[in-house]
């Protein structure tokens, strides 16, 4: 049977500021357990939250950046619930009236686009950090548990977007999208890895209109992890369907080196978290010159980056991905063209070639060695046929490692493609000479033996041959 | 209102709390009492009055988001009644 899988994300932001959530406290990651702590976030009796302005307005410029209405009049209300990683006995959440709701994300896909709405973003403290100790060192069947506050009372953005991601791709691409924008607009740094980007998911699969039973994963650390987890599910969720079976609603764990989901054993009771008013904080009234602020703060999003690639130099969807995930590779990529090269040629070799190089040697486009006018400069030399692109390749690589300019590596080196014809027709006479059984399959018909010969001239060329013109001469020769 | 045993039973589980059966029955009775007092409330007309969250009409208090000292792990531990190495102990959560 067919079915339709329908998939809503929670993601949580750990936002980049000096300071905590309601004290003063460093918010950044590390340091020995419970230095970064103080009487408000051990919730001490009788301390006093206050807000911290970025952290407001760090998410006010999230919710602009999706699409939100910024709520007139908002508040914080305590989320209750007894679990050791909060020192207060409850979270410092939004309810009701968060700071930002209804907004949406347009999601490129192959083919396609996926609007995907946002519900709401709201801003909360984030928890502590435990450390399960015992045999198993999981938190079932541990001895005791060590409690660290470093962590908790650090401002964290939650976005909730509808139900309206049809696919686990377009799951991880909305993901991408706005671990982008978020790194944009400077919120946070959004590594999923270290925890900053947290997504956690919601799958359902239905035979019809009805939304089938949802699930809720966890635990899933990287994009990858979540376009595996979700794939997974919705197989899951089928198998159970088509052996009659029902899906229990319920959270279950990703475990990634299995490769599997498994349900989590928690307690059997639905979750009452008596949410009321937090007292001890006072309601958010943006003024609207101070949003407008906020709204004229905001770089280009990536969205809007995206589109404009695609319709000023008509790249393909994949590409522009590639170049718009980060602002400084786009940075880049906007400042090779420039040089008046061909925007494809330019975004297909910082997206392919550079971009492998900086991974290999893990370094980050903006120290790149190669700058975006050497960039320009390559594919110039490629298109005015002085080197072929099995060339540019090796001098893209020498440029990376000496910092020199491709131009005055092919000066240096004589790295020239040859494409004076009289010389190549020497090199394809005496190929055609040594080569007679790839003579005869070529004027069989054989495709292939004119690969042969070409490779044979480039060996003899060092690769300078130019590609096209060897070519033509090995067919003008043997018509 | 009148509130059942199986309510303060849920309430006492939220709060941590071991009740005994007389104490139920005694917090039950009291819980319902404050619940029909509170229930008055509900009779008058609030269709013109705005849902009050905060008694005082002051909004947006901000502090800047600049770093203030902070507790040394010692300090930070110094009243927990189980700790080791600036870390608080906890039983078995699950």
């Amino acid at each position: 049977m067919d079915y339709l899988t329908t998939i809503g994300l929670e993601i949580h932001v750990e936002l980049l500021t000096n300071s905590k959530m309601f004290c003063g406290c460093p918010a950044d990651f590390g340091g020995d357990p419970n230095t970064k702590t103080c009487p408000v976030c051990l919730g001490h009796p009788g301390s006093l939250p206050v807000m911290n302005r970025k952290a407001v307005e760090s998410t006010i410029r999230l919710g602009l950046s999706l699409n939100c209405d910024i709520s007139p009049r908002s508040i914080f209300h305590r989320k209750n619930y007894f679990y050791p990683d909060m020192p207060k006995n409850y979270q410092i959440s939004q309810y009701d009236i968060p700071l930002c709701v209804g907004g949406c994300l347009d999601v490129e896909m192959e083919g396609y686009a996926r609007k995907v709405g946002i519900t709401r973003v709201h801003l909360e403290e984030d928890t502590g950090k435990s450390l399960h100790v015992g045999e198993s060192g999981r938190i079932h069947g541990a001895d005791f548990s060590l409690e660290n506050f470093n962590r908790a009372g650090v401002p964290l953005a939650e976005i909730v977007t509808e139900p309206d991601i049809k696919s686990p791709e377009e799951a991880r691409a909305f993901a991408q999208l706005l671990r982008s924008t978020i790194r944009y607009i400077g919120i946070s740094d959004g590594k999923m890895e270290e925890g900053s980007l947290r997504v956690d998911a919601n799958i359902s699969i239905s035979a019809g209109e009805e939304l089938g039973t949802k699930v809720e994963i966890k635990n899933m650390n990287s994009f990858k992890a979540l376009q595996r987890a979700l794939a997974y599910e919705e197989e899951r969720q089928r198998k159970v369907l088509n052996e009659g079976g029902t899906i229990v609603q319920e959270t279950r764990h990703w475990d990634d080196a299995a490769g599997i989901t498994h349900p989590l054993r928690s307690k059997e009771e639905a979750f009452d978290y008596r949410y009321f008013p937090e007292p001890d904080l006072l309601p958010v009234e943006p003024e609207p010159a101070w949003i407008d602020e906020l709204r004229e703060s905001l770089p280009e999003l990536p969205v809007a980056r995206a589109g404009r690639l695609k319709s000023e130099y008509g790249l393909p969807v994949e590409m522009v991905s590639a170049i718009i995930a980060e602002k400084a590779l786009a940075d880049f990529y906007e400042e090779a063209l420039k040089s008046g090269g061909d925007p494809r040629e330019i975004a297909k070799w910082i997206a392919g070639d550079l971009a492998a190089l900086l991974n290999e040697q893990s370094v980050d486009i903006s120290g790149s060695p190669v700058t975006p006018a050497y960039i320009g400069e390559l594919v110039g030399l490629i298109t005015k046929k002085t080197i072929s692109g099995k060339m540019a390749k090796d001098l893209l690589k020498e440029t990376f490692s000496s910092g020199k300019s491709p131009a005055k590596i092919v000066k240096e080196k004589g790295l020239l493609q040859i494409a004076d014809e009289d010389e190549l027709m020497s090199m394809v006479e005496k190929v055609i000479a040594e080569n007679p059984e790839a003579v005869e399959d070529f004027k069989n018909g054989k495709e292939q033996s004119l690969k042969f010969m070409m490779g044979q001239v480039m060996k003899m060329s060092r690769g300078k041959a130019n590609p096209q013109i060897t070519s033509d001469l090995i067919k003008q020769k043997l018509s | 209102m009148s509130i059942s045993i199986e309510d303060v039973e849920h309430v006492a589980k939220l709060a941590k709390l071991v009740l005994t059966d007389e104490e139920k029955e005694k917090f039950r009775r009291q819980l319902s009492d404050v619940l029909d007092h509170a229930k008055r409330i509900s009779e008058m007309d609030t269709g013109e009055t705005e849902p009050t969250s905060h008694a005082v009409p002051i909004v947006n208090v901000f502090r800047e988001d600049e770093r203030r000292a902070t507790l040394s792990n010692e300090e930070a531990v110094s009243n927990a009644p189980w700790a080791v190495d600036g870390e608080f102990k906890v039983p078995r959560i699950i």
